[in-house]
């Protein structure tokens, strides 16, 4: 039988943002899968280039509407290493306590659309329900539900109090009841499990050599975090199991995130029971000295890597993002193989991708052609005033950039 | 032990239980203390430093002086009147990110963020505010 190629995307309804995917099929079987980014490309590096450090906090933290804590931390270490800043420890406890409450509602999150990709939307109800519970205590501690703003050179910008401390403690006890709950729901209900076993298979040598990361990682039996190998914040502090899996399958990747609730049940106990006295945040300078630092969080879809070059001026000379679904993205094209066309959804949502987050680069395009070639700023620019002027008929000549006579 | 309808139970038991959602425009939640919405401007305190400008990643802040100039009454003479200093804030509610920055870097706590956010309008000229 002849093999037949579909494209799904970039607008499917079961993807909630942009991404293409060719799948090249015989019968339901997929064959291979190739996959085209780029629908969403925000310049997000480029515009932190003309902002100063402290306007770069809100920019980058707004790279991701899920894991935007991490990105925030990721980028305001990295300047703190540059600027040789030592962030007290009450600040650091803060940012741990605001990391794992996102995880909360990230995980929380992700089991909702994993039982909506399967068809099981009563438990996307309870578990988003349920993350309602994390949101309001999101926003009792920073203020706001999805975009914290808690961040800031040098330490945290508000502080917590002992009433606050004692809600947490509550949300936490509800929250933990019903996690359990769920994890029987995903082991015991049999429509869940058997549908989630055997389904996007990612052996442990796969997972090492396409370099999944997070709980796709930890799924295939890869035991690494960086809150435990390349510990930040106070994580090194605080006591924890790493969650891994064998089943390398879905249902394995259900397993570790309900793991890894109930863990982070046990580190908010912690942070919150040890959280030490005393200031929250240190002067930081404006202008940042000359350097470079790379920085890294585990987010809740794991590793988050952030680099910056400071020229000494304030505003940054370069700053790199890597979300944690760019290593993820790989990895789904293996898993896809000799599966089912029935099965896209569910394996694709399984590592809980964020496209938007994944757009970082932009293909130099000269003549028509695709190239690897480098394209400078100006040409860049002039390019761009002509493809609009003969394929859209909007005349942008006359806008002046700031900088531009 | 697998077994089917391992959530029956709850699903059935919810029919008895209040909604878990709230009638928004007739029911209001009360927002957090530390909520950020609009922006709230102390004249008096304010002294022109614009450091929130500088600060504000979307440039929705704008800060202006609308005190009277010095007066003059011949050239080369003394002012009878120094200039006057009084600032007025104008803030682009749809450019505003609400991360409540310019908050935090106003060393004369000339700015507060309230808990108002129903801020919507269908003019967009309406949401370029004096505060």
């Amino acid at each position: 039988m002849a093999k037949v190629t579909i494209p799904i995307g970039p607008q499917h309804p079961a993807l909630k943002e942009p991404a293409s995917f060719n799948i090249t099929l015989d019968g339901e079987k997929i064959v291979h899968m190739t996959l085209k980014l780029g629908y969403n490309h925000r310049g997000i590096e480029k515009a932190a280039e003309s902002r100063t450090y402290i306007q770069n906090i809100y920019l980058l933290e707004r790279v991701c509407g899920i894991c935007s804590h991490s990105h925030s931390s990721c980028y305001v270490q990295c300047v703190e290493d540059i600027a040789a800043l030592e962030v007290p420890k009450r600040a650091l406890y803060i940012r741990s306590l605001v990391g794992e409450l996102e995880r909360l509602h990230s995980h929380l999150l992700w089991l909702g659309v994993a039982g909506h990709e399967v068809g099981f939307d009563t438990l996307l109800m309870y578990t988003w329900r349920d993350r309602e519970i994390v949101m309001d205590l999101l926003s009792m501690l920073t203020g706001n539900r999805v975009n914290y703003g808690i961040n800031t050179i040098g330490g945290v910008r508000r502080d917590i109090t002992k009433d606050q401390i004692k809600d947490i403690l509550v949300a936490v006890d509800k929250l933990e009841e019903e996690t359990k709950y769920y994890a029987q729901v995903a082991t015991q209900e049999v429509t869940l499990a058997k549908r989630l076993s055997r389904v996007g298979k990612l052996s442990h040598e796969d997972a090492v050599k396409l370099g999944a990361v997070g709980p796709t990682a930890r799924a295939s039996n890869v035991d690494r975090d960086i809150r435990r190998d390349d510990p930040y914040a106070a994580y090194g502090e605080i006591s924890f199991k790493v969650i891994t899996d064998n089943h390398n399958d879905v249902y394995g990747r259900t397993l570790v995130r309900i793991g890894e609730l109930l863990e982070s049940y046990n580190m908010i106990r912690q942070i919150v029971k040890n959280i030490p006295d005393g200031p929250i945040t240190v002067k930081a300078p404006r202008r940042i000295p000359v350097g470079e630092a790379v920085s890294r969080c585990e987010a809740p879809r794991g590793e988050d890597m952030h680099y910056i070059k400071s020229n000494g001026s304030d505003k940054p000379e370069r700053v790199k993002v890597r979300a944690p679904t760019l290593a993820n993205v790989q990895a789904v094209a293996k898993m896809l193989e000799n599966g089912y066309l029935a099965d896209v959804p569910i394996v694709i949502a399984a590592i809980d991708p964020c496209f938007s987050c994944t757009d970082r680069t932009t293909i130099a395009v000269k003549d028509g052609k695709k190239t690897r070639g480098l394209i400078e700023w100006k040409d860049l620019r002039k390019y761009s005033i002509e493809w609009y002027k003969k394929n859209e008929g909007i005349d942008l000549s006359k806008i002046k950039l700031q900088n531009e006579k | 032990m697998i077994r089917p309808g391992r959530m029956f139970l709850k699903v059935i038991c919810s029919f008895f239980k209040k909604p878990a959602t709230s009638m928004y425009p007739f029911i209001k939640i009360e927002k957090p203390a530390k909520f950020r919405g609009k922006l709230k401007f102390y004249q008096e305190r304010c002294i022109g430093c614009k450091l929130c400008m500088k600060d504000c990643p979307s440039n929705a802040i704008t800060i202006v002086n609308v005190g009277q100039p010095a007066a003059q009454n011949a050239a080369g003479a003394e002012p009878q009147k120094p200039a006057e200093k009084k600032f007025e804030a104008i803030v682009d509610l749809d450019k505003c990110l609400y991360c409540a920055q310019c908050v935090d870097s106003c060393m004369k706590k000339a700015l507060e963020a309230t808990r108002e956010f129903e801020l919507a309008s269908l003019d967009h000229k309406k949401l370029k505010v004096k505060i």
